[in-house]
């Protein structure tokens, strides 16, 4: 009947582009954590890089420049962070979400001319082969090359955590701090690096919104992704592959509350737009009741290597 | 001399010739508006008549915005703060700004309001609006011409009577010209929000809508169906040009200068009163961008003579037999809605599936 309305090819495929820009920012914030800082400022590093990400591509009608300047202007805001963070010893809750407030209104200050425009089209990248298979084809092999990005991202993100010495480096910085200073590795350096890599797939997430889902340039369009994108992080126990599903799942629920809207099931629409933050609160709920979240051992706190 | 002359206004002023300094004074005329002027839509429309209040009053008249006053609590602080800057008139453009409007009208007597799309007025407080559905009835005649696919989809913002006018007005006539029609609605209970209206358009056109109709004021659900291809919409509050021949296919483009300007006089001349506006095709305040060339001529043809019917007042988009959406009489042949039920209007005609929520 009225659900059989909805397509569910159609609805994972449009889902995994509802839920791209959260994922970008949520794998990066996942590494900031993993390296033991806890960056609240996600949105604002969002929602800077969809302003810069849309200047830039309708100056140069690239979207592809526009994503790089975007990651640029993340990794730049990110890098404010740092330096207050990890050299001047600044609280990080507090810092990080001075660093939001400051993106939203730096980001309504750059984007005011070009309010209403057109952003350049990024254009869809079909795979050879892959997208002409039934059912998989359309869901995962259709979409535009951010999507792929996203994805591998995580893959990447997984293997060097697990396989590399460098990401092990970053993850035992993260457990403990002190002990790896004793070891002798730069944890303030290697904590810059993944505040910067955090800012810089933060800022590709914002773009993501801006230049392919929207796309023109509104103050405060990111409309709370980077908070989803935290929460994210919590709900995954900071784990790669957990990031992705966590992410295609708050994503499915946007896109399906609408879709079941269209299909007329009628389910009051308040439940149905609160139903992301419910789940939110359930899953926060319930991982908190097991005890072991997996939480890196340092995590939010200062480091001084006088200590 | 100079000197001279100031002292003299000055003491004018002083023993109270107030009235008579003022008159030189430019008239403060401010604007509340609920989204950014660069929308392209709503509020862009509201702009362009500021701006046309401006051109046609020059040094006579000064005008203050605010944008992006969200609905609420916070509007009545931004009108306040209007009021308090010593503006002499204020719109506030928008259905959510109503009851702030009438508090904020309270505490300022000497100030006149014109609150759009409410219904709520005071001796200070005067409300106009457009017949909108006047619009959606061509829109409605196009759609129903247009789809394939037989389904159209509709963006509502709010469960309000102004948006329900409009889905009815747009339904019966798609019904009138395709009795096969079928509308899919989805209330994204915001005005502005660029990235839900898009997601709604997506969500539309993947449940096989090829005609999208919206009354939230963003251009993003013009790019999701340009995107999507083979997909028609249709600007809303503002021509939305940019997206023509396709997907838009035409336009409802709201009016508003030349009401603005007449109400900004009446304010200088002192003759300013508290009045109910609503005006459609006929006055002006309601255009019908152009039908682009994707529209059959025939089709074209048969909606500009339904707007020039409806112009005229030969037609009215609400005329009988209509029955609600429950199947019980609404109005017998031949007879036309009256403007109480218009604006109160809180139930769907019959054939539309799904419940208005609460």
């Amino acid at each position: 009947m009225e659900l059989g309305q909805i397509n569910p090819i159609l609805l994972i495929a449009s889902l995994m582009v509802a839920s791209t820009p959260i994922l970008l920012a949520a794998i990066g914030e996942m590494v900031v954590e993993k390296a033991g800082v806890l960056n609240l400022g996600v949105e604002g590093m969002m929602i800077t890089g969809a302003v810069v990400g849309f200047v830039t591509a309708v100056n140069s009608t690239s979207p592809v420049l526009g994503f790089i300047a975007a990651a640029c202007a993340g990794a730049g805001l990110s890098l404010l962070f740092a330096l207050v963070t990890q050299y001047l010893k600044s609280t990080q809750v507090a810092t990080g979400l001075a660093l939001t407030l400051f993106g939203l209104g730096l980001s309504s200050l750059i984007g005011k001319p070009y309010a209403g425009m057109k952003a350049p089209p990024l254009g869809k990248m079909h795979i050879p082969g892959l997208s002409e298979i039934p059912v998989l084809g359309p869901i995962l092999f259709q979409h535009d090359p951010m999507v792929y990005l996203s994805v591998l991202l995580v893959a990447a993100v997984w293997a060097w955590l697990k396989y590399s010495r460098s990401g092990l480096i970053l993850r035992a910085v993260g457990e403990n701090h002190a002990a790896a200073h004793a070891l002798g590795y730069k944890v303030v350096r290697v904590r810059i690096l993944a505040i910067l890599f955090g800012g810089a797939t933060a800022g590709l997430g914002g773009a993501y919104v801006s230049l392919v889902r929207v796309p023109q340039w509104v103050e405060g369009m990111t409309a709370g992704a980077g908070w989803i994108a935290l929460a994210i992080v919590v709900f995954a126990s900071w784990r790669p592959w957990r990031v992705l599903l966590g992410a295609y799942l708050f994503g499915g629920v946007s896109v399906l509350q609408l879709n079941l809207q269209a299909a007329g099931v009628a389910i009051p629409v308040e439940y149905l737009s609160m139903s992301p933050y419910l789940v939110t609160i359930l899953v926060l709920v319930i991982i908190s009741l097991r005890g072991n979240h997996g939480a890196p051992g340092s995590l939010g706190r200062v480091f001084h290597a006088s200590h | 001399m100079h000197l001279l002359k100031t002292l003299a206004a000055s003491a004018a002023l002083a023993v109270g010739f107030a009235g008579a300094a003022a008159a030189q004074d430019p008239v403060k005329v401010g604007f509340i508006y609920v989204g950014p002027v660069g929308d392209g839509g709503w509020t862009y429309e509201h702009e362009q008549g500021r701006l046309a209040v401006e051109a046609h009053f020059g040094d006579a008249v000064e005008t203050v915005i605010q944008e992006n006053v969200p609905e609420g609590a916070n509007a009545e602080a931004a009108i306040t703060r209007m009021a308090v800057s010593g503006a002499d008139l204020i719109f506030t453009t928008s259905f959510g700004f109503m009851d702030p409007t009438i508090a904020v009208a309270e505490k300022f007597p000497d100030v006149k309001f014109e609150h759009a799309t409410g219904y709520k007025t005071a001796d200070n407080v005067g409300v106009y609006s457009a017949r909108f559905y006047e619009g959606r009835a061509v829109q409605g005649t196009i759609a129903g011409h247009l789809t394939q696919s037989n389904i159209i989809g509709y963006i509502g913002s709010f469960p309000i009577p102004e948006v329900i006018r409009g889905i009815n007005s747009a339904y019966i006539h798609a019904k009138k010209v395709n009795p096969d029609v079928q509308f899919k609605i989805i209330w994204a209970y915001t005005w502005f929000d660029p990235t839900k209206e898009a997601d709604a358009a997506k969500a539309l056109i993947d449940q096989g809508a090829d005609v999208i109709l919206q009354h939230t004021d963003s251009t993003a659900p013009q790019a999701a169906a340009q995107e999507a291809g083979g997909v028609y919409t249709f600007g809303q509050a503002s021509d939305m040009s940019e997206y023509a021949p396709m997907p838009r296919v035409s336009s409802i483009i709201d009016n508003w200068a030349p009401y603005y300007i007449a109400r900004t006089q009446a304010v200088i001349d002192g003759t300013w009163e508290s009045d109910n506006t609503w005006d459609g095709i006929g006055p002006g305040m309601v255009g019908i961008g152009e039908i682009s060339d994707a529209v059959p001529a025939e089709v074209k043809a048969e909606a500009l003579a339904l707007k020039d019917a409806i112009a005229s007042g030969e037609y009215h988009p609400f005329t009988g037999p209509l029955n609600r959406q429950d199947g019980s009489a609404w109005l017998a042949e031949g007879e036309v809605a009256d403007d109480g039920t218009l604006v109160g209007m809180d139930f769907f005609v019959e054939g539309i599936v799904g419940e208005i929520p609460n």
